[in-house]
């Protein structure tokens, strides 16, 4: 029994994270149409920018800050630079530009900082907490909370500002949305600035528990990027469920079935799920428009 | 219509050189300078960067320079292969230094071997000595000698039934395979064997089930990178009070700071006389190359030295003494290659060479310590 | 004279092919070209699923280890010899396409792209961790072709580097004509159709989900020989061959290069392969210059490089 909690426990970590990372595929999708594969390199240059200003002397909170608006500004630029410029291009172009992005962000990473792994310490120290039998770290509990607060401020963002519901406007039909005069470009830049601050946060929240180095972005977005088509993409509720189904799932493989195989099982679900519904869990149903 | 792509090709042949004139040694290194064994190849690079300078600057090898022509294969065998290649048809390198991985080394000796150029590797794997190849060379213990370290012990300490937490890379994988070779010998028995793969934030379930099973007297975890780390942080976060080892791929400072001083004490693991270099004594052979090593490379990188950068040092040492005994700054390989199976008493940061015909990898088992961590530091057990 | 675009796309490969070795200053660049001859089987399927198809993947690199390990474990287990082992790579490639094709290619863009990712990443996950059979990460040693050994009983004495860059290019330039005739054929024709509109082709009685099928099943079999030649020259095979970045360098390749002509991703694969090699130098900026390449090639010639150019070409002389 203690086991099982300590293993939700595990997975409810990992699945936060995740769960953030579905997030930002899911407000970049939703603005633009576009699968960002740079999601990943959000979250290391979150953890990593972090690292460094905690290393050259900043208060924790501050470098925290000062991470989140870097990687923010970074978003729009990616999107100014990279994204916009390729408007309309067919899905294979848009991967093979967003990869693009991602291996030359590890690259400017590796050079800038360094290829060293990196932490810092956990923000309410490093002493297991008990509960029921299972341990649990106090960081851990940062990052369910940065979660679960990253969505209650989105979901309020969406459905009580006048932005937010520019946003979904632009989602569901961007052509009409311009038509009614919202700014279609602000809302690309402004979603890509979003994203990348919510893989900042991710990324800081998370390093004390996982470390961070320039190379793990890769494997990072991968993940995300399963856990926001297994949620159904563009559907925030969907990333959230996604990933937390995901990061929970491995940990119960991890326990109860084969340490080896459990990425498999995340795979083999998404294929499965996928199969029977095409959307995902909770995407939208699309219609071919002839 | 062919014109864009001859233009091309023209542009990539120029780009790429012609082999220049031979007027220094040239020695070929191909490292995993980035990619997942980036943690080992970087300082590889890094020494070999260093010391060939250093070399040059002390007047060459026979009063002529060396020169190192350096590759980055990011751990991929193929790209290893590629580059080997490019080394000796292209570079006409006289030997080769690296391979970080087993995979990329095995790549690296079968050029090496069907072009007769002296290789050394830097890579733990048994097989890439094991049967001997008569070009490859190699400085780090095997995976299977740092199984019996650990493994001797354990016997010493009483243990007999132990868990294994490895990483899926080639590096806890191989050694997976080669302690599981060996635990009849100690009568240790692995009683709980998990795995992780080397992106992994969490192996809480893995060390849960580890401290489920019935009877598990010790905990070895061999591995590289993030991974031991977490590993250690979660084992301290289960509160896991048995012995545990780990394995000389975290061999270096870098391992305390990931896990925690306070997490990573009392654990254990084979190491080199590299990471104890202030506690040797006065008469220790190895006590002046590791100092003058470790001295250079904290100068210059500003970090501190690890274990694999040692491997560099070494296997360019090896080297250097063979070029050098050889006499001639243009050395015929398969003369080279006799020089260095000549090797006899050579003193490295990783242990003293000597190979022989049906040997090389020239090192036994007592040129491993079996290091503790104690408040922050290694140091030697008695 | 009047050639037909096919046999003038095959002339300038035949041309190129046994001409580039007149400019080698070194033996090592037989290996360079014979990398890309490999690599230009790979995306010349990629042109049929991409370019004619209008499919996605993002897990072919699967096929590719599928290929590979199929000649490494094939003649040790099962006692085919290795020849062989390469026809049964690719109808064990075939097979699975076929199985895993018929549900997956009901999905459209990044849905496919998640489940052929998801794909190859199980089959990259089994070579990986089934070491018993495929000697784990790595790697595992693969038998002798014996080709050179004929050379030499037949009294030429050829080298490794020579011999792979002649196979390599011989079985690029079988593909290349079986794609290209494949395009002129109903099945290309049909597949073109539903590239441009799924529901259009479907109303003029095109068998949509057989058509795709086709394209994917035989995608993966250019994929699987292109495995089997890799492990067959470097006699070592490593799980890479099956990775996610070998999944996306195909694709790449094929799309910078120009998805929509066999040439085009053959030229792709070209620029890809060589760069890492003309990138030593500033081999520090390698990511960030592949990146930035990646990036601005899809920006301003979205059709890839080869038509672009061609197309700039032909404007100067119209001119």
């Amino acid at each position: 029994m203690s086991d099982l909690l300590q293993f939700l426990l595990s997975g409810l970590t990992v699945g936060a994270v995740y769960a953030l990372l579905a997030l930002g595929f899911t407000i970049i999708f939703n603005a633009s149409g576009v699968v960002n594969f740079a999601q990943g390199e959000f979250v290391m240059l979150g953890g990593m920018a972090t690292a460094f200003g905690i290393a050259a002397g900043l208060p924790v909170p501050l470098a925290a800050l000062l991470a989140i608006l870097g990687t923010a500004a970074l978003g729009v630029a990616l999107n100014a630079l990279a994204i916009a410029p390729a408007r309309g291009a067919p899905v294979v172009s848009l991967i093979i530009i967003t990869i693009g992005a991602a291996i030359f962000l590890q690259g400017a990473a590796g050079l800038l900082f360094d290829k060293q792994i990196h932490r810092y310490p956990g923000f309410s120290g490093e002493a297991a907490l008990r509960i029921l039998g299972a341990t649990i770290l106090p960081q851990s509990l940062w990052v369910i909370a940065g979660a679960t607060l990253t969505f209650a401020l989105l979901w309020l963002f969406f459905s009580r500002t006048l932005t937010g519901k520019a946003v979904l406007a632009t989602a569901n039909n961007p052509l009409a949305a311009s038509l009614v005069g919202i700014n279609t470009r602000a809302i690309m830049a402004l979603s890509f600035g979003l994203s990348a601050a919510i893989g900042a946060v991710a990324g800081l929240l998370v390093t004390p528990i996982t470390m961070t180095a320039y190379n793990t972005g890769v494997a990072l977005a991968l993940s995300g990027f399963a856990a926001a088509m297994l949620g159904g993409l563009g559907s925030p509720l969907g990333a959230l469920v996604g990933g937390l189904l995901l990061g929970v799932l491995e940990a119960l493989t991890a326990g109860y079935v084969s340490s080896q195989y459990k990425d498999a099982v995340s795979f083999i679900l998404i294929i499965l799920v996928l199969t029977f519904l095409p959307q995902g869990l909770l995407g939208r149903k699309s219609t071919d428009r002839v | 219509m062919s014109t864009p792509k001859s233009l091309a090709l023209a542009a990539i042949l120029l780009a790429m050189g012609s082999p220049a004139a031979l007027a220094q040694i040239r020695i070929g290194a191909t490292l995993a300078e980035t990619g997942p064994a980036g943690a080992l190849g970087d300082p590889e690079a890094k020494t070999l960067r260093l010391l060939v300078e250093q070399i040059n600057a002390a007047g060459g090898v026979l009063g002529e320079p060396l020169e190192l022509v350096l590759y980055d294969d990011g751990g991929d065998p193929n790209n290893a292969r590629t580059y080997a290649t490019r080394l000796v048809e292209h570079d006409e390198v006289v030997a080769i230094i690296g391979g970080t991985t087993t995979g990329t080394s095995l790549a690296i000796r079968s050029v090496a071997e069907d072009e007769e150029i002296p290789f050394i590797s830097l890579a733990g794997g048994i097989e890439i000595i094991d049967p001997v190849h008569p070009f490859t060379f190699k400085t780090p213990h095997t995976d299977r000698m740092a199984c019996e370290k650990l493994f001797e012990d354990m016997q010493a300490q009483g243990i007999t039934r132990i868990g294994m937490i490895s990483g899926t890379d080639g590096f806890g994988a191989s050694m997976r395979n080669q302690c599981l070779d060996v635990t009849a010998g100690y009568g240790i028995e692995i009683a709980a064997d998990e795995r992780y793969a080397p992106g992994d934030a969490d192996m809480v379930p893995q060390l849960t089930n580890i401290r489920n099973t019935e009877g598990v007297q010790a905990v070895l975890n061999p591995g590289f990178g993030a991974g031991p780390a977490i590993v250690t942080r979660n084992y301290r976060q289960l509160g896991i009070e048995l012995p545990f080892y780990q394995s000389h791929g975290v061999a270096g400072q870098a391992y305390i700071d990931l896990s925690g001083a306070e997490n990573a004490e009392g654990v254990r693991l084979p190491g080199t006389a590299l990471l104890i270099a202030d506690q040797l004594t006065e008469d220790d052979a190895q006590r002046a190359v590791v100092t003058a090593y470790r001295d250079a490379y904290v100068g210059r990188y500003n970090e501190p030295v690890s274990t694999f950068g040692g491997y560099a040092h070494d296997a360019l040492a090896i080297l250097v003494d063979a070029i050098t005994r050889n006499g001639e700054a243009d050395p015929d390989p398969v003369d080279l290659r006799d020089a260095i199976e000549a090797t006899a008493g050579l003193v490295g940061t990783t242990g003293t060479y000597s190979f022989a015909a049906d040997d090389h990898l020239g090192l036994d088992l007592t040129a491993f310590r079996l290091l503790q961590i104690q408040g922050g530091t290694w140091s030697e057990t008695p | 004279m009047q050639l037909k675009p096919k046999y003038l796309s095959l002339l300038i490969l035949v041309l190129l092919v046994a001409a580039a070795p007149l400019f080698f200053p070194s033996g090592f660049y037989y290996r360079v070209g014979a990398l890309i001859f490999i690599n230009g089987i790979a995306v010349t399927g990629m042109v049929i699923l991409i370019g004619y198809a209008g499919q996605i993947s993002l897990g072919h690199a699967g096929f590719a280890g599928i290929g590979a390990y199929s000649c490494a474990l094939a003649p040790v287990y099962l006692n085919i010899p290795p020849v062989a082992a390469i026809a049964f790579g690719a109808a064990l490639s075939a097979a699975l396409a076929w199985v895993v094709g018929r549900p997956i290619l009901k999905l459209h863009g990044y849905y496919l792209g998640v489940a052929t990712l998801g794909l190859g990443i199980l089959i990259s996950m089994v070579l990986l961790n089934e070491a018993q059979w495929t000697g784990g990460p790595d790697g595992i040693a693969v038998p002798d072709l014996g080709l050179r050994g004929l050379l030499r009983d037949m009294g030429l004495r050829v080298g490794a580097g020579e011999l792979w860059y002649w196979v390599a290019a011989l079985v690029m330039i079988l593909g290349a004509w079986l794609a290209l005739n494949l395009f002129d054929s109903p099945t290309g024709r049909a597949l073109r159709a539903l590239h441009g509109s799924e529901v259009a082709a479907r109303t003029i009685g095109i068998d949509v989900p057989r058509h795709k099928l086709h394209a994917f099943v035989v995608s993966a079999v250019y994929a699987s020989v292109s495995g089997s030649l890799l492990a067959q020259m470097n006699r070592l095979i490593t799980p890479d061959v099956a990775g996610f970045m070998h999944s996306v360098q195909m694709v790449t390749m094929a799309v910078l290069g120009g998805v929509s002509s066999v040439l085009g991703a053959i030229f792709g694969a070209t620029i890809l392969t060589a760069l890492p090699q003309l990138l030593t130098v500033f081999h520090q900026y390698e990511h960030m210059v592949l990146g930035l390449v990646m990036i601005l090639v899809m920006i301003f010639l979205p059709d890839g490089l080869l038509p672009s150019i061609l197309k700039r070409l032909k404007g100067r002389n119209e001119e």
